[in-house]
């Protein structure tokens, strides 16, 4: 692309490439209706021109081409409309193999934390050719994580996560936008996102303290209490939380529930919303006690307890589901 | 008919008195045409005014201008003024008022002072929010998405409640023209008889009433939050930011076919007097605005593609968005059928017809990237979008409205503009439209956020060209009011029907006397009778 | 006079449509949040007087009776029939809106009302025990409700403006059985007002009663 006036970012990622193919076939198709249009108007504007004693011809329309134009068209369309969703299918699927990267989106500012510990302000360094899986919050109001070298971008919104998944393939700096309006300095909150190959990643990683976002997750669940009913080695007031995340739930007014992040986070906050099923609702709330950070490092030890292997009768509780204090089987 | 030969000139609707009291009290639907149209252009100037602003800011990438936080009300006020002060109610309070019962052969609108205070409404919208903006204005962006709308220390209750009065005045003149359309024909004057024109009005009149009161209550329910801290969006609060997503896009999405469809109604009025024949299509003209209202109210939640919602609903609102875009192509193809075989003169409205067609194909086409769900995660939020929407509101609307002024300009004024001059303004319109807004595309592909107060380098040019093109699109808008002007003294007076029009508002004298018609017309022709009209002399003899 | 009157029945209508969406968003707000928040909101509706609502429904229904009356009353003009019908109606107004400070008041005196002095106590189970509602999704539930109910009260206060002076015109021999339009339409705008209090009732005050 002319460096003068290039018309389209780096492609970096392996989304970009079919979202810049999409792209170029809709150009393409639109270029050829304007100028279809455009031609037809000069060229009947010219020929049909008023003329002395040359009179119009009525004409009522014509039903047949009047659908003719309305269905082509639509036809058309519809090939748009199902490699668009195809591409966002795949966009808001992120594969089960995704390394998680936590962002904070405060006023005006990215805050990003790796698994590992290593805290990034303003940069997201990640190694090419793996797939990586932003969770994403806000401490204030909307921002929006964008990513132009990837084609991507994703709000981030207080009060929830979102997520936002993707896989590098070519290493470089590339430009990291907030692209939600958030007020003064809405124009500064850029970064870098800095595509790195694996040995410089690893040597990056490895450089600088760090306590792994599971362990500090652990660590703030024994000082908040939360041991004190999630036990692991009896039945506590609360559901044994080993290898919980990830699994359906069955709640108290019979809704099933998947433990995800957004779930897990909720209960924090908002413990009564979704009760499991055989427990009193007995859990207070967290809110305004734990910062976003912080609720990101439980999520994450939450998270890490379901890789864990459990020993003993606990094991059949935690296979069934998540925290009935009976081992019935869920539905 | 008015001539200046005559020494006894009879009365006619401006004419009718002179004091000032006459015209604010009046309940005349000619004369609170003018009334809107005066306030309405004040209003278009101050929003341009900001424009101005934004444009010369962005000439260099660094915020070098105005402050940040300066630079976020412009483009607020911007954004609220020209969506809530001029696009919403010009073309149905100025053109529609006027028109629409000289149209269908009536005295007046249905509810003639429920007219009067929708223009009341509406001034009294505009005074607080000038108030507002000399108090400190808003920085919410005209979106004003919560939580950040709820937390700003800047005055947005203020600002809400003007849109909330303007909204009034929106959802009133609604109310009068489907009242009338319905219930004040003139004998003989068939719904399948009517002009598009009132076929478009009477369209984005349902959506004016049933869309309007949702955003009303949007206003209401943010001004409450932030008067008492109540958690209806906050989510520190217990409340849910996206739930006002849902709310305000609601009413906004219909809302820019209400800033659409008046166009479009002119334009079939447009294309038909210049090609001197009927308009192609009739029935699927008329009924594609019926649809174009009632498919914009399924699609609002295209706006919130990456908010995290649903997958399987984005789909569907994605398949629903492009059902919409079925009914305008439809339009468009039909316009330029007309001109198959017709007999067409290039006057200033006819070149702002063309304009239309040109610039709202275009502005549809890019509608279609949007919709499609994977271009919209890249391109959404950025300079593509408003690109976009400037094409389809400016390029679509605003030409509309221009056409539309110069056409009816004999009508309401009585005198003609200087054709020269209107032709040398179409034409800087249309260079300084494209060139203001095609290079936003590129920026917004290339990843330009909106809402920048400084930007990449990289952006630089683009932004340059984008600048340039302002300043000639502001010469083009600024000539029509100088014309238009000098014309209320020194045009050439005009005949009751100086294009040889089909259509009732051309069977009266230009201006029109207050009760409109001598007598009340009985119609027993079609729509577009141009077969029974002679077509106009050209105005210069042809060269051989 | 056919035209005008009809033109004027039509115009009422569409205005009534125009409040139907008004409201509406308020019930969409109410409902979304009643979903995600079901305990607090119902331990919250709990601290409504359901006789007091119950009360005012039956007192509104009345008022739609009296409305219709008083129709039937200017189209066979019977003037005193057309004049008694009209006052009741707005006395029934104003009983429902007496009702209503009452209800506010008990909510101000027990600290419902949301901002700086709310506070709510949590709520007991049937075997005594503290039921954990988070009071700020309490607090949320009587914002909606202040909002609906007020937003209500406004348009009962306009009614009951509107009939006073459709009272006054009566009495002065304003209205023929040729011409009755402003009441038929006024009360078109009454029993839209009684509609979205039927609405509101069961939503705002019934949602938990079985336990």
């Amino acid at each position: 692309m002319s460096k003068f006036l290039p018309l389209w970012p780096d492609r970096a990622s392996t989304i970009a490439g079919q979202v810049d193919a999409l792209y170029i076939y809709l150009v393409l198709v639109s270029a050829v209706m304007t100028l279809l249009i455009f031609v037809a108007v000069a060229v009947l504007a010219i020929k049909y021109r008023r003329r002395p004693g040359v009179l119009p011809h009525p004409i009522e329309g014509s039903p047949i081409l009047e659908i003719g134009w309305s269905v082509i068209p639509f036809g058309v369309m519809l090939t748009f409309f199902i490699w668009g969703a195809v591409i966002y299918f795949k966009e808001r699927t992120p594969p089960t193999s995704s390394t998680e990267v936590y962002v904070v989106a405060k006023q005006w500012m990215w805050k990003i934390e790796h698994m590992e510990g290593q805290r990034e302000i303003n940069e997201l360094h990640v190694p090419v050719g793996q797939n990586v899986k932003l969770v994403m919050t806000s401490q204030d109001v909307i921002h929006s994580f964008f990513i132009p070298a990837f084609r991507l971008k994703q709000d981030v919104v207080p009060g929830r996560y979102n997520t936002l998944w993707f896989k590098a393939t070519s290493p470089g700096v590339y430009h990291l936008f907030c692209a939600e309006y958030c007020g003064t300095s809405h124009s500064g909150m850029i970064g870098n996102v800095v595509v790195m190959s694996p040995q410089d990643y690893s040597q990056w990683m490895s450089g600088g303290p760090s306590v792994p976002l599971p362990e500090a997750g652990k660590q703030l669940f024994n000082s908040l209490g939360c041991a004190t009913c999630h036990r692991f080695d009896v039945q506590g007031r609360g559901p044994n939380l080993q290898g919980a995340f990830g699994k359906p739930v069955l709640l108290e007014d019979g809704r099933t529930v998947v433990a995800d992040d957004n779930y897990v986070r909720e209960s924090i906050l908002n413990p009564t919303a979704k009760i499991v099923a055989g427990f009193k609702p007995v859990m207070p709330t967290f809110q305004g006690l734990v910062t976003d950070e912080q609720l990101n490092a439980l999520v994450a030890y939450v998270k890490s307890l379901a890789q864990q292997p459990a020993g003993g009768a606990q094991n059949q509780a935690a296979a069934s589901t998540a925290g009935q204090p009976q081992t019935k089987q869920v539905q | 008919m008015a001539s200046a030969a005559i020494p006894a000139k009879p009365t006619n609707y401006l004419t009718n008195g002179f004091t000032i009291k006459s015209w604010l009290l009046t309940t005349d639907h000619k004369r609170i045409a003018i009334l809107y149209l005066i306030s309405i252009t004040l209003f278009f100037f101050l929003g341009g005014f900001f424009a101005m602003l934004i444009r010369l800011e962005l000439l260099t990438p660094q915020g070098d201008l105005l402050h940040a936080d300066t630079y976020n009300k412009v483009f607020t006020m911007h954004g609220m003024i020209m969506v809530f002060f001029f696009l919403v109610p010009v073309v149905p309070a100025v053109l529609g008022n006027f028109l629409v019962p000289l149209m269908i052969g009536a005295k007046d609108l249905a509810f003639p002072r429920i007219n009067l205070l929708s223009w009341y409404l509406y001034v009294g919208g505009g005074l607080l929010f000038l108030h507002c903006m000399l108090n400190g204005g808003v920085d919410t962006g005209w979106t004003f998405y919560t939580p950040f709308s709820t937390l700003t220390n800047t005055n947005f209750i203020e600002a809400g409640l003007a849109i909330f009065l303007a909204g009034f005045s929106s959802i009133f003149t609604g109310l009068n023209f489907i009242v009338t359309i319905h219930r004040m024909r003139a004998p003989g004057l068939t719904w399948s008889r009517l002009p598009l024109f009132i076929w478009a009005h009477y369209a984005t009149s349902l959506v004016m009433i049933l869309g309007t009161p949702v955003i009303a209550i949007t206003i209401v329910l943010v001004a409450v939050e932030r008067l008492f801290h109540l958690g209806i969006f906050d989510p520190k609060l217990g409340g849910d930011p996206l739930l006002f997503q849902h709310l305000f896009w609601f009413y906004s999405h219909p809302a820019v076919y209400i800033m659409i469809l008046p166009s479009m109604g002119i334009m079939s009025e447009l294309i038909t007097a210049f090609s001197h024949k009927r308009i192609f299509g009739y029935k699927f003209v008329a009924l594609s605005s019926i649809a174009i209202a009632v498919f914009g109210f399924l699609v609002w939640a295209h706006h919130m593609f990456v908010t995290g919602m649903s997958l399987y609903a984005a789909m569907v609102f994605s398949f629903l968005s492009f059902l919409v875009g079925v009914p305008s192509a439809i339009k468009v193809f039909n316009w330029t059928a007309t001109l198959y075989r017709g007999s067409i003169t290039y006057a200033t409205p006819m070149l702002y017809a063309f304009g239309f067609i040109g610039l709202f194909t275009i502005g549809g086409l890019t509608g279609l990237f949007l919709a499609t769900l994977g271009i919209d995660v890249h391109v959404t939020d950025t300079y593509f979008v408003v690109a976009h929407f400037h094409y389809i509101m400016v390029g679509g609307q605003v030409m509309g409205f221009l056409g539309g002024m110069h056409f009816w300009w004999p009508k309401i004024s009585g005198r003609m503009y200087p054709e020269g001059w209107a032709k040398l303004s179409a034409l800087l319109v249309f260079v300084g439209f494209n060139l203001t807004f095609f290079p936003q595309f590129i920026l917004g592909y290339m990843g330009m956020p909106r809402r920048y107060w400084q930007y990449p380098p990289e952006f630089q040019v683009l932004n340059v060209l984008s600048t340039a093109g302002a300043s000639i699109l502001a010469v083009g808008y600024l000539l029509p009011m100088v014309y238009f002007a000098w014309s209320l003294r020194y045009g050439p007076i005009a005949e009751a029907n100086p294009w040889n029009a089909a259509g009732l508002e051309w069977k009266t004298a230009s201006p029109p006397p207050t009760f409109n018609f001598d007598e009340t017309p009985v119609v027993t022709w079609e729509a577009y009778n141009y077969d029974e009209i002679e077509p106009k002399e050209l105005e210069a003899p042809v060269e051989r | 006079m056919e035209q005008q009157k009809n033109t004027a029945s039509l115009g009422m209508w569409l205005f009534l449509v125009t409040e139907i969406m008004f409201f509406g968003g308020l019930f969409c707000a109410y409902l979304i949040y009643r979903l995600m928040y079901f305990p607090a909101f119902g331990a919250a509706s709990q601290t409504l007087d359901i006789k007091l609502g119950a009360f005012n429904t039956a007192v509104l229904l009345i008022s739609s009776v009296t409305v219709v009356l008083s129709v039937r009353a200017a189209q066979d003009g019977n003037r005193k029939q057309l004049v008694t019908y009209l006052v009741l109606t707005v006395l029934l107004g104003l009983t429902f809106l007496g009702v209503k400070a009452i209800e506010y008041k008990e909510k101000f005196e027990t600290h419902h009302v949301p901002g700086p002095t709310f506070h709510f106590d949590k709520p007991f189970d049937d075997n005594g025990k503290e039921i954990p509602v988070d009071p700020q999704h309490a607090q949320l539930f009587f914002s909606l409700y202040f909002a609906m109910t007020g937003m209500h009260a406004l348009h009962m206060i306009i009614g009951c403006g509107l009939f006073t002076v459709l009272t006054v015109l009566a009495w002065k021999g304003h209205y023929t059985p040729g011409y009755y339009t402003p009441i038929e339409n006024a009360g078109l705008y009454w029993h839209l007002v009684d509609i979205i209090w039927i609405y509101l009732f069961p939503l705002l005050y019934l949602i938990s009663r079985h336990s």
